[in-house]
């Protein structure tokens, strides 16, 4: 059997993807909970002074915590088999990442468990999110410097 | 206030599609498609069009991770405007503070709270 014959095999075994579903689960999950993130800005809104743009920050940190309870009482793990990418790309999914490890290497102790773990999963993220908004900021700031583009 | 509610709901949903999409189509895991669409976020503020889009959306923009590579550039580039090229360092976390420092609290009051399920992700 040559590799070509054996791909073949593996492609037919696989399961298959069933994208417009998937597409379609992650539309309405994702959705879904921008949907509450923009309830929880008009209420920051409404009774803080919060404009629109700054009601972002709040917001951010609410679902947060709404993310904790969900992981905690494990119906994150529920909602994240129906949405897929839906549940993982917003800032819950982040959240989730983060609090779940928490919660997973609570019994190695806080310093070596809590705290060394809790970013293995979404340090990537940041590592990534700090690294280009270096190279963007590095880039635009140079271009403006020499004055190609403005502010 | 409804049609900030629908434009919240199509604009995130279709963050979120592209996600699937880099999961489905180009086999990516979900820690290489999170990364990837923060770089994005933070590439569509370089060129000056994230702000736009949480204008038109709100939360729909504001709450997919795109948003913080977005406000990370975002500080840098408005640290830079005042202080120069140095400015790009130091005003990285000036704006995003908020996702980064709940996570690390409620991650440890998470901790704290719950015991441990079989997988909670």
């Amino acid at each position: 059997m040559d590799q070509q014959q054996f791909q073949k095999i593996v492609d037919e075994k696989n399961p298959k993807v069933p994208f417009f579903m998937n597409i379609l689960k992650a539309f309405i999950v994702g959705g879904i909970i921008c949907t509450i993130g923009q309830l929880i800005t008009f209420f920051y809104m409404r009774f803080f002074p919060f404009t629109e743009g700054t009601a972002g920050n709040p917001t951010v940190a609410t679902l947060v915590f709404i993310a904790m309870i969900l992981t905690g009482t494990g119906l994150y793990k529920k909602i994240a088999q129906i949405g897929g990418a839906g549940s993982a790309v917003p800032v819950t999914g982040f959240g989730n990442a983060v609090i779940s490890a928490a919660i997973e290497h609570k019994s190695e102790g806080y310093v070596l468990g809590v705290g060394g773990n809790m970013f293995k999963l979404a340090g990537s993220v940041i590592l990534f999110g700090v690294l280009s908004a270096f190279v963007v900021a590095l880039i635009k700031t140079i271009l403006v410097n020499i004055g190609v583009v403005s502010w | 206030m409804i049609s900030s509610l629908v434009t919240a709901f199509i604009v995130g949903g279709l963050i979120c599609v592209v996600g699937q999409i880099f999961m489905d189509v180009f086999k990516l895991t979900p820690a290489h498609t999170l990364s990837t669409l923060v770089v994005l976020g933070s590439i569509l503020d370089g060129f000056g069009l994230y702000e736009p889009l949480i204008d038109f959306a709100g939360a729909g923009a504001t709450v997919p991770i795109t948003s913080f590579g977005n406000s990370l550039t975002h500080g840098a580039l408005a640290e830079a405007e005042k202080h120069g090229l140095i400015g790009v360092l130091t005003g990285m976390f000036e704006v995003t503070s908020s996702g980064i420092s709940s996570a690390i609290l409620f991650g440890v009051i998470g901790a704290f709270i719950f015991q441990k399920r079989k997988t909670t992700y």
